[in-house]
This record gives C-alpha cells, sequence and structure tokens, in this order.
C-alpha cells in the first residue's frame, strides 16, 4: 500500500495535518490507535498565535466554527484562561468581571460539572451567584445507572430537548445577565447553541465539564469526516508496530491490523501524543518514544521529573522528542529526513517556535505540511 | 523499592484509565437505556466481579459484541472481550429454545434445505410470522432469510475437477450464509478467483463459525465448532493452501474470537486465514495478477463498513477494490452500526433498539441515494435491505458483474 504521506496519531495535530495536505492533492493516510485527547478538549487553542486565521479557515471548511477574539475563557473550575481563538461553544469575557449576577444552571444527578466551584470564583469577583437544578423526565432513563450520567448521554438527551430544558431556564431566571451552562449542547449540530444563546435572556456561558468533551467530540467527528471527504484513508483502532529506518530515511511502516500489507510513503508524520495517548512512555529509569526509539531529553534522577507540590510546573510534561529547526524528528543524534514529529509528542520542547497546548498541535502541523508541500515553514 | 513495571491483566483490563471514550461510541448506550454502557458492563464492572460474582449483571446480555468500544478505546483494552469473557464465566441463563434456532445456523440449514421453497413460502406468509412472533419472540417485522434448494458445496463439488486444473489453489470458508442461503455469492467468488487465475477447494467440512453460537449463550458447542475448524483448518494450512473468507464476521470469529473467548489455539492457522478482498486486493497491487473490466460497467456505490470488518482494519481492502473499477462512483457512507448484529436484532425484544441503532446509517444512505449499497457482511445485508429498500451487494459480487465473462 503506497500514499504520499502516512500520519501515525489521529489527534488534533494529525488530522490538521492530514487535511492541509490532502486539501493540497496529496494521498494521505492517518493510523490512529484508538481516540484521542480531542475528547478532553476545553474548546480554546491556546498559543495559537499568527496561525489563528488560517486554521478558522482550514476548520470552516470542515463546518468547525470559531471565535477569533481575544480575551478570557471560564474554566470548570472558576478559573480564567486566556483566549485569541475558540471553538464556538466558548463564551470569551473581556476581563474577570465576567458578570454582575450569574445563574448556574446544572442537572439534576450530573456530577461531572462543579457549579460551587464556578460560584466561587466569580463571587471573589464581586458577583452573586445562584445555582439551580434542572430535570427533565426524558432524562430518567439515564439515572438507571448512576455511572452513566455523563456529559455525552446528557448531550444526546439534549440534541432531542434542548427546547425544553430552555423553557425550564426560562423560568428559573430572573435578573440575571449572565447564565452558565454545562458543555452539553450540540453533540449532533451546533447550530443549537446559537438558538439557546437567542432563546434565553442574558448572557449564556457554556462551561466545560469532565470527559469526555462534548465540543471536542463533536470537533473529531467533523474533521475525520473532512478528511475522508478530500479522499483521506483514516485507519481506525490500528497500531503501529514496526518502522523500517534505513540510513536516516523511514521507507514503510507495520501495523498491528495490517500486518504483512506494509504502507509505504515519502513521508511520515508522528503525532502519536504525549503520556496519554502513549506516544511517549515511561518506565522506572527512562522517557521512551517507543515507535522510532528517538531522542528525549530528561534528567537521570527519577525525582527530578515532578515537583511535590501537584499544582506547581510539572517537569515532565516538558520532556519530548528533540526536532530540527524543520521539526524532523532525531535519532541517536541524527535527524531522519522524512520523518516530523508534530503535537504533544514533542512536550515543550518547542515553546520559543510554536507554544504550548492546542496551538502547539496546530502549528506544528502546519509547519510539517508546508515543509512537505514544499512551501515556506 | 520494587516496582511492577508492567501491567499485564486479562483483555488488558487494567489499562482502563476511566475515559468514557468507549461509552461515547457504543451504539446501544443512546437507545436501550438498561444496558449498563461498555465501560460500566466491562473493566469496572470486573473489578467487582473479581472481588465477587455476585455483582455480575445480567443486563450485560444487550452487549451487541460490534467491538466499537475496542477500535476507540485509547488504552487498548479489549473491552467487548471482558464483557464477553464475563457472561460466559458468571452469566447463567440458559438459551431459551428460540434462540437455539436462531444460533444453530448450520443445523437450522440443512434441515430447512430440503424443504427449501415450502419453508421459504411459509416463513414469508404473514400468519408464520405472527405465529413466531407470539410463540418464539421473533420480530415479525423480519422477514427470514431465504434458504436455497441446492447448498453451495454440492455445486462446487461437482466442479472439483475443473477447480483443480488451475495451477494455484485456495481453500474457501464459505460460511453457513453461503452455504444455505446465497450460494450466488460463493458462485460469484469462483469466479473471480476462477477471472484470476486460480482454483477454488473446499475445507475438509467446515463448521458454522460459532459466532451466533456465542452470543446465545451456546459456549460448549462453540468451542466444539471452533476446535473442529481449527482442525479442517489446519489440513488446509498443512497442504500449503490460503483459506479465504467472504465474511467479514466468520474471519473475525476464526481469527480473534477463538483464542480471546473460547480459548482455542489457532496460532497454527490464524495467518492464513483471509478475507477475499484483501488476498485479491494484493494480488492485483503486487501486479501477480489482473482483472480485465467491462469497459461499460456503471455504478453509483455507497460502502457501508461492518462492526467487524472494522474491527479487524481490513475495510480499506474492500473501498479500495471498489474504486479500482472503472465507472464506480464511491462513497464511504460514515461508520456506524446498523444495529442487527447477527441474531440480535431478530429478538422481539430487541427490534426496536435495533431499529433505532441503524437509523443515522439509514437515513444516511436515503440521502446519498445510491444505486446500491456495499457491504461484506450478510446480516448487515438483511438489515439494510429491510430498512432502507436498498439493493446490498457484496464487494465479490459486484467484481463479479465488473469483470468481463
Amino acid at each position: 500500500m503506497r500514499f504520499d504521506t502516512v500520519i501515525i496519531g489521529g489527534g488534533l495535530s494529525g488530522l490538521t495535518a492530514g487535511i492541509s495536505l490532502q486539501e493540497a492533492g496529496r494521498k494521505v493516510a492517518i493510523v490512529s490507535a484508538g481516540q484521542n485527547a480531542m475528547h478532553f478538549f476545553s474548546g480554546n487553542f491556546e498559543d495559537i498565535g499568527p496561525a489563528r486565521d488560517r486554521v478558522a479557515a482550514l476548520f470552516a471548511a470542515a463546518g468547525v466554527r470559531t471565535n477569533a477574539m481575544d480575551g478570557l475563557q471560564l474554566m470548570p473550575m472558576g478559573s480564567f484562561r486566556p483566549a485569541s481563538l475558540t471553538l464556538e461553544d466558548v463564551t470569551v469575557f473581556p476581563d474577570e468581571h465576567a458578570a454582575e449576577k450569574a445563574l448556574i444552571v446544572n442537572f439534576t444527578g450530573f456530577h461531572d460539572f462543579y457549579g460551587t466551584f464556578i460560584a466561587e470564583a466569580l463571587e471573589k469577583a464581586g458577583a452573586t451567584c445562584r445555582i439551580r437544578f434542572v430535570h427533565l423526565p426524558e432524562m430518567e432513563h439515564l439515572r438507571l445507572s448512576p455511572s452513566e450520567m455523563r456529559s455525552v448521554n446528557i448531550a444526546r438527551a439534549m440534541d432531542e430537548h434542548w427546547e425544553k430544558v430552555v423553557g425550564d431556564i426560562r423560568i428559573l431566571h430572573k435578573d440575571e445577565d449572565l447564565i452558565i451552562l454545562p458543555q452539553v449542547f450540540g453533540l449532533r449540530d451546533a447550530a443549537v447553541l446559537d438558538k439557546i444563546r437567542t432563546a434565553l435572556p442574558a448572557r449564556v456561558a457554556f462551561v466545560g465539564t469532565m470527559p469526555p468533551s462534548v465540543p471536542g467530540i463533536r470537533t473529531q467527528m467533523l474533521l475525520k469526516r473532512r478528511f475522508e471527504v478530500l479522499g483521506g484513508t483514516f485507519l481506525m483502532g490500528d497500531e503501529v508496530t514496526s518502522a523500517a529506518l534505513h540510513e536516516g530515511v523511514v521507507s514503510s511502516i507495520t501495523t498491528r491490523n495490517l500486518d504483512t500489507a506494509r504502507i509505504f510513503a515519502d513521508h511520515f508524520i508522528l503525532s502519536s501524543g504525549g503520556y496519554f495517548s502513549k506516544g511517549l512512555v515511561t518506565t522506572p529509569t527512562q522517557v521512551i518514544e517507543p515507535l522510532f526509539g528517538l531522542d528525549i531529553a530528561f534528567p537521570e534522577n527519577r525525582n527530578d521529573w515532578y515537583d511535590a507540590d501537584f499544582f506547581a510546573h510539572q517537569p515532565y510534561m516538558d520532556f519530548g522528542v528533540k526536532t530540527d529547526a524543520e521539526l524532523h524528528a532525531i535519532k541517536d543524534g541524527q535527524p531522519i529526513q522524512n520523518l516530523f514529529a508534530i503535537g504533544s509528542v514533542l512536550g515543550n520542547t518547542r515553546k520559543e517556535d510554536f507554544g504550548t497546548a492546542a496551538g502547539m498541535a496546530i502549528r506544528t502541523a502546519f509547519a510539517a505540511a508546508d515543509t512537505i508541500k514544499g512551501g515556506n515553514v | 523499592m520494587k516496582l511492577q513495571e508492567y501491567t499485564a491483566s486479562a483483555h488488558n483490563f487494567e489499562e482502563c484509565m476511566k475515559c468514557t471514550i468507549c461509552t461515547a461510541y457504543c451504539p446501544v448506550v443512546p437507545v436501550n437505556p438498561r444496558y449498563p454502557g461498555p465501560k460500566q458492563a466491562g473493566p469496572d464492572g470486573e473489578r467487582l466481579r473479581l472481588k465477587d460474582p455476585y455483582f455480575f449483571n445480567q443486563a450485560l446480555k444487550y452487549c451487541l459484541n460490534c467491538k466499537r468500544c475496542e477500535v476507540v478505546c485509547p488504552s487498548g483494552v479489549k473491552v467487548a472481550d471482558i464483557i464477553q469473557s464475563a457472561r460466559m464465566k458468571y452469566g447463567n441463563e440458559q438459551p431459551r429454545l428460540r434462540d437455539r434456532m436462531l444460533a444453530s445456523t448450520d443445523f437450522m440449514g440443512s434441515l430447512a434445505r430440503p424443504f427449501a421453497p415450502l419453508v421459504n413460502g411459509v416463513t414469508g406468509l404473514g400468519i408464520t410470522k405472527t405465529v413466531l412472533d407470539a410463540t418464539f419472540a421473533i420480530d415479525r417485522h423480519r422477514t427470514f432469510p431465504k434458504y436455497s434448494g441446492r447448498s453451495f458445496e454440492r455445486w462446487l463439488k461437482r466442479r472439483a475437477k475443473e477447480q483443480a486444473k488451475f495451477d494455484k489453489q485456495v481453500a474457501y470458508f464459505h460460511g453457513c450464509y453461503v452455504n444455505y442461503n446465497y450460494p450466488q455469492l460463493g458462485k460469484d467468488f469462483v469466479k473471480v478467483m476462477n477471472a484470476l487465475g486460480i482454483g477454488v477447494q473446499l475445507l475438509d467440512k467446515e463448521k458454522c463459525c460459532g459466532v451466533a453460537l456465542i452470543a446465545n449463550g451456546m459456549y460448549k458447542k462453540a468451542t466444539k465448532n471452533a476446535e473442529h475448524n481449527v482442525g479442517a483448518l489446519q489440513k488446509a494450512v498443512d497442504a500449503g493452501l490460503t483459506v479465504l473468507t467472504t465474511s467479514s464476521t466468520c474471519t473475525m470469529t476464526m481469527r480473534e474470537e477463538y483464542p480471546e473467548l473460547l480459548k482455542v489455539d489457532n496460532a497454527g492457522v490464524r495467518d492464513s486465514i483471509l478475507l477475499a478482498t484483501r488476498y485479491i486486493w494484493q494480488l492485483l497491487e503486487s501486479g501477480a495478477a489482473t482483472l480485465k473490466f467491462k469497459e461499460n460497467y456503471r455504478a453509483r456505490i455507497a460502502y457501508h463498513t461492518p462492526c467487524h470488518l472494522e474491527r479487524l482494519g481490513w475495510g480499506i481492502f474492500s473501498t479500495e477494490l471498489l474504486k479500482m473499477i472503472p465507472g464506480v462512483e464511491f462513497t464511504m457512507l460514515d461508520s456506524n452500526c446498523c444495529g442487527i448484529s447477527g441474531t440480535y436484532g431478530f429478538k422481539k425484544e430487541n427490534y426496536e433498539a435495533s431499529q433505532a441503532i441503524g437509523k443515522p446509517l439509514f437515513d444516511q444512505i436515503k440521502s446519498v441515494n445510491p444505486d446500491f449499497v456495499a457491504c461484506d457482511c450478510e446480516t448487515c445485508k438483511w438489515q439494510l435491505e429491510m430498512s432502507t429498500g436498498y439493493t446490498v451487494k457484496h464487494p465479490i459480487s459486484i467484481l463479479a458483474e465488473a469483470i468481463e465473462d
């Protein structure tokens, strides 16, 4: 089997690179070992920097709408995070004074959204808050199994019954200028978000829940569909088992499902993610990139990987695959000519050039795709 | 300090980190509130069951065993295998007569075959459907698959001599469906293989792969069939033959379920069991053989990937083959379960859930409005034809009609 480019990992960075290359007419395959960290996505492309307009256009073509606006995102624990590009689900505030009065609405029995944390934080900034619960008979079945009162299951019910909840909230609402809801709307169709905003008598902020992330799942599905509509091949639930590397060039890979049917390509992109996705793996003494054995810098003493203060910056989050200026992955000190590393597998090793987090995932994806297409980095 | 360096647990269940992604993609959860979902039924429940089998929940029977949880799991947990193993180990529900009938595909087939026209006529009658619904709880909306008057095995045995003339040979695991219900698929397969210069042999007596037996709790019979089949497959492999199949579910069962669930060692034969589409695609891609297609062939095809093919990860071979045919306009349908899941959808208690699961797929097919749907699975074919009105063809049958006679 032969492709122009094979991408290992089907998360945010892999899909962005894949779509970018398919749009340029390249033949691309993505090998994805299960779903990815998009399912934990807050909806905020932090550190997106100069790639803001470009990613907004790429996402718009996939049916994913974004807000290009500088400001702050209200987080699930009541803190604020800077934003310059977000999914349309996210309400961006100019400063931490988000409201005079806020109505925080949750669903009875939903334990993955903590109104009290949000209320405490907003009250510190001078707001008054009320927390109220809504309940629909149509959701009663979710409570049969307490472990399944989860964001996605509620979102499915909301796809059908969001208007009833909006009706209940209109009754609960008094004189608040902000209504805060969990992100459990628009799983199937994000158009519901605008309809809710229009139907309620105050500004609406959808705030993140515990995983899985409803906006993240919707975005993942739309990006994957876009990649496939452009002619890309997405191998879901498969895993790369070996790579043929000879004199600094990768010629082919094998996968668990396709075994003897090798996949050949001119270029390879490693977007296998961080520790969660097993793009990086630790043993008691080492941090390893398991597929190619790429170079990673980490302190010899394991105690130096952590900070005992749980909330402090954790050094292990910085560890990642070493790359040259153009993101060629480095093994035994030498760059591999046709292998690019992008996204979380880099850790924070390229912070100065590409930032961190989701913004970094996208900016490195563009950079690698552009090098492959022969454009500018 | 003593550290446990690697986790090792049955079906990888200790790798679960409770992300709930499996539940988000389970086709049963949105339609059946009695099903606790793959995370709870699988790794979470397993922890409790290991403490005390009392915690086994009969609601695990609502699992379709579609394996979609395994396909999406970021941690490589074999969620569906955990659930099926728990049903085998702790479940005490005895299969009812109806379940035994539905599961015994080869027995029922050999019983019905001699009287095929009569059986087909009777099972198609409204009154029969009402009786089956009332007495056996087989849903009245379902039409029983038609039985063929002459089995595929008999058809191929009569042609054994002409097949033996080809220098290159393969063995064919046809499965119950081709043998009793739809021999035409087997004939199409033989036509395509012959066009590639390859003769087709039967195995030395195959039995039902056992997938329906597993689904209906008839584990002993399933294990017996698996042991028999591994023996028959081994004979073919020892004779230097690759064993080809046209059913994605039989293939997944013989390759994956035999060792994982039934604990039947298939190491000697596993790598030699291949879907015909994979084998043919590899032949064509390597240039070892060619197919001559009709010049005027035209078809707008929408392709549905069956769950078990998704699990095998081999859908790409079927889709690449179809795209190779000149004159084909190809649409890939979104990856969704059709809802039938073998015998599951035939049961009265599952009918509504079964149709609700398939609805997004039915709707998409209607909006694409293809000439016909392509799919590698026999039970998806029944479900999609009944629920959408579109004809469903196997990729091998499409190849057979697209090549020069």
